[in-house]
């Protein structure tokens, strides 16, 4: 039977030991959980927010579709992403990634799989606000992030 | 079929949305790119790097040789930045 990821996109924040212990309660056959959270930085205080678009519907479909994926080739006991839209001021998280597997290099290399996938494949785009008030510039890609998918 | 505008995309046509109806000559999506561009200044500037453009129907990604015959839902974007 297949297992079915837990893929949420929402506006409010989400609490990255509570979505690891959702998949680890009551488990006895889990020996890994690797949980990834990503943050909003200041950029050395130059930055006050990150506004996150999205593409409602294909946020998700995406995702899960990345999440199929991961678990076609990673024997995983239980897998969560949760990316938010939105205002997002630095310090605070932007995405989650939790993997469970019995064996650690299962958990870790899936973790880093889909945030891979997710950077340069899931429909978010983040502009800046600048810290003197200014409205600042979409996010660029980076060429490491596309470099980052040519190990998979 | 409804067109969608994401990012600096949406900001430079100044619409998030719209319905339209490519002419029939138009058939994939590097074809309608070059078809947006004509509508006016505003997609022109847009489009005006088609190579940058990211796109999808009916919520999937595709290249720009992909047809558009019977799509519902064509979005338009630049690179994404999620994660």
């Amino acid at each position: 039977m297949g297992l079915q990821p837990t893929i949420r996109v929402q506006r409010e924040p989400f609490n990255a030991a509570a979505e690891a212990e959702a998949l680890t309660a009551g488990r006895t056959d889990i020996g890994a959980v690797v949980t990834f959270t990503g943050l909003c930085r200041d950029e050395g205080g130059r930055l006050a927010e990150l506004d996150l678009e999205h593409y409602p519907g294909m946020a998700e479909t995406e995702i899960g579709r990345v999440a199929d994926e991961t678990l076609r080739r990673w024997p995983l006991h239980g897998l969560a992403v949760v990316h938010r839209y939105g205002p997002i001021r630095p310090g605070e998280p932007i995405v989650l990634v939790v993997t469970t597997s019995s064996h650690r290099m299962a958990a870790f290399e899936a973790a880093e799989f889909l945030m891979d996938y997710l950077k340069s494949n899931a429909p978010f785009w983040k502009k800046e606000l600048l810290a003197e008030g200014a409205e600042g510039d979409w996010v660029d890609t980076k060429p490491e992030d596309e470099h980052a998918l040519a190990r998979w | 079929m409804r067109a969608l505008y994401f990012a600096w995309v949406r900001e430079r046509i100044g619409k998030a949305e719209e319905e339209l109806t490519p002419p029939p000559e138009v058939t994939t999506i590097g074809g309608m790119i070059d078809w947006l561009k004509t509508r006016g200044e505003e997609y022109a500037y847009a489009f005006e790097n088609a190579r940058s453009i990211r796109a999808a129907i009916d919520r999937a990604h595709v290249k720009h040789d992909a047809p558009i015959s019977g799509a519902r839902e064509v979005a338009f974007f630049p690179p994404m930045t999620g994660g």
